[in-house]
């Protein structure tokens, strides 16, 4: 009882909510890039917020469902197509033993999450199965997913066929604005340096990845060569000499000596891994009380949207 | 000692600026003073150098919350005394097969290789910090006449257990990788075990000693030349 991975595209790794508490051993978090809409796919599908689901960047992939389940897709648009008939994303669809699901390239923003009811089954390692390939851990194997790979899942019989309304789906931009909460090393930016940051427009590099995104513009200054290694929380914006933001996301490595200007917000950061290269990214002070406010905001909204359900 | 906010659920104490045993005996102190006093509500922490990194869940409490809570936690701290942490000896093969920069650590010293050898296993290091890879714990400080900077070309495979310098740093490679330290030679522990319990032999704070071992003594204990 599995889906089958008959051509898995760019970059397909499964992935969990993530895994935390083992930094101290050098492990970092992994886990969705848009936590926004993994945590929807799992929702619609009625499934436990931390189930496992598949992560497509940027599309091109094909699998095959080796038993009758409920699948949803949501996040970037890449087209849904079951036997060849488009379906639409953010919605729970039936499939039978044999169906062939494919997606397309995305036509906006690069990162899709594939859920099946009651998630895939794959064994955690250090308390989650997220796949973080630069260390080997989670997943299969601690691998990217390979054309034959077997993710097994359960048989389900029924499910609610749940949708999100169009109108409460993200539509993805090629330009966002990043919020920034100030800390680290910031004192040690000029107010010149930090004006420059925040009034200038950059432009998301080659050098984008699960790791960090790595932007180009205005180089900014700090007075500081380097710094002892200390922790990298996630959102962290690293200015290395070359002056170039490099905002550090799920699989950044736990410490670094590169002076930090502040660190993203999530909520934006999740938009930002949703960008390709080529587009465009400003940055806006947020206050650590605004951060937290904006948390709680989009907490709140997030469970208050209804779902819709079609009915047979 | 200083405390910040750095991210939406993250606030960075320093307890220091400077590489010393004194200031990681600190960090180890106030990490468990920082665990105990914060419970359920720490996500995670990072404790480095002279720095803890403390992550907290952002949707049970904030950043007021865990600063008070930290701050009160630290005005009780016990006096490090330098007998914090545990004792951990690595057995070491030093020898020019398994560790193919001995013979250049030597020469830039200008010290034979049996000198580079006997600096490096006389020496208490500390765990200072844990990162980079899995299980990769930075050790220092060596011995000033064996610093040795980084390659300027870093190999693409370091093998596993692989003991290395850069700068004043010393450490054991965890797994195979890339990597541009002096390899000096081969430790047979297994630094990153996900199978084991605990995964790795120390935690920042301990103090490691290399046992230099023979060809024979090295294999025995599990060691590969590969």
């Amino acid at each position: 009882m599995s889906l089958e991975v008959v051509q898995p595209g760019i970059l397909s790794l499964l992935q969990d909510a993530g895994r935390y508490g083992q930094h101290r051993i050098g492990l970092t978090n992994g886990g969705p890039l848009d936590p926004h809409a993994f945590a929807y796919c799992n929702r619609l599908l009625g499934n436990d917020s931390n189930s496992t689901a598949i992560e497509i960047s940027f599309g091109g992939s094909q699998f095959r469902a080796g038993v009758d389940t409920y699948i949803c897709v949501t996040g970037a648009t890449m087209a849904l197509r079951i036997n060849g008939v488009e379906q639409p994303l953010w919605t729970v669809h039936r499939v039978a033993a044999g169906d062939d699901i494919s997606l397309d390239f995305a036509d906006s923003g690069c990162r899709a999450y594939l859920g099946v009811a009651d998630g895939f089954t794959v064994e955690p390692s250090f308390g989650s199965t997220a796949t973080v390939v630069r260390e080997s851990i989670g997943g299969l194997n601690g691998s990217k997913l390979h054309a034959g790979d077997v993710l097994p899942c359960a048989r389900v019989a029924s499910r609610r066929r749940c949708y999100l309304h169009p109108s409460n789906q993200p539509r993805y931009q090629d330009r966002v604005t990043v919020r920034v909460i100030p800390g680290y090393q910031q004192a040690h930016f000029s107010r010149l340096q930090q004006r420059r940051f925040f009034s200038h427009a950059y432009t998301v590099s080659e050098r984008c990845d699960r790791m960090g995104y790595r932007l180009e513009g205005p180089a900014i200054r700090c007075d500081l060569d380097g710094i002892l290694s200390e922790g990298i929380c996630f959102g962290a914006i690293q200015i290395p000499a070359d002056g170039q933001p490099i905002v550090l996301l799920n699989d950044r490595q736990t410490i670094g000596g590169y002076p930090k200007i502040g660190s993203a917000l999530s909520l934006d950061a999740a938009r930002l891994a949703q960008l390709r290269p080529g587009s465009t990214v400003n940055f806006a002070p947020i206050s650590p009380h605004g951060a937290h406010n904006a948390l709680h905001m989009a907490h709140s909204l997030a469970l208050r949207q209804p779902l819709l359900e079609h009915h047979p | 000692m200083e405390l910040h906010s750095s991210g939406e659920n993250a606030m960075i104490l320093y307890l220091g600026n400077e590489t010393s045993p004194e200031i990681a005996a600190r960090v180890q102190l106030a990490a468990a003073a920082i665990e105990a006093a914060l419970g359920a509500d720490l996500v995670d922490l990072v404790p480095s150098y002279a720095s803890i990194l403390i992550i907290y869940d952002a949707m049970n409490t904030d950043h007021l919350s865990v600063g008070h809570r930290v701050r009160a936690a630290l005005a009780n701290l016990p006096v490090a005394t330098g007998t914090e942490g545990r004792d951990v000896v690595l057995p070491a093969y030093y020898a020019p097969e398994a560790g193919a920069d001995l013979e250049a650590v030597a020469e830039r010293a200008g010290l034979t290789i049996e000198e580079v050898i006997a600096l490096h296993a006389q020496r208490e290091y500390r765990v200072y910090a844990i990162g980079f890879a899995p299980g990769f714990a930075y050790l220092g400080q060596v011995d000033k006449r064996i610093a040795s900077p980084r390659l300027s070309t870093p190999r693409l495979k370091v093998p596993r257990g692989a003991v290395a310098i850069a700068d004043r740093q010393t450490a054991v490679y965890p797994a195979v990788s890339p990597g541009g330290w002096n390899l000096i030679g081969r430790c047979p522990t297994r630094m990153f075990d996900p199978a084991a319990e605990p995964t790795m032999p120390v935690v920042v704070g301990d103090r490691v000693r290399f046992e230099p071992v023979s060809r024979a003594r090295f294999l025995a204990l599990g060691g590969e030349l590969s």
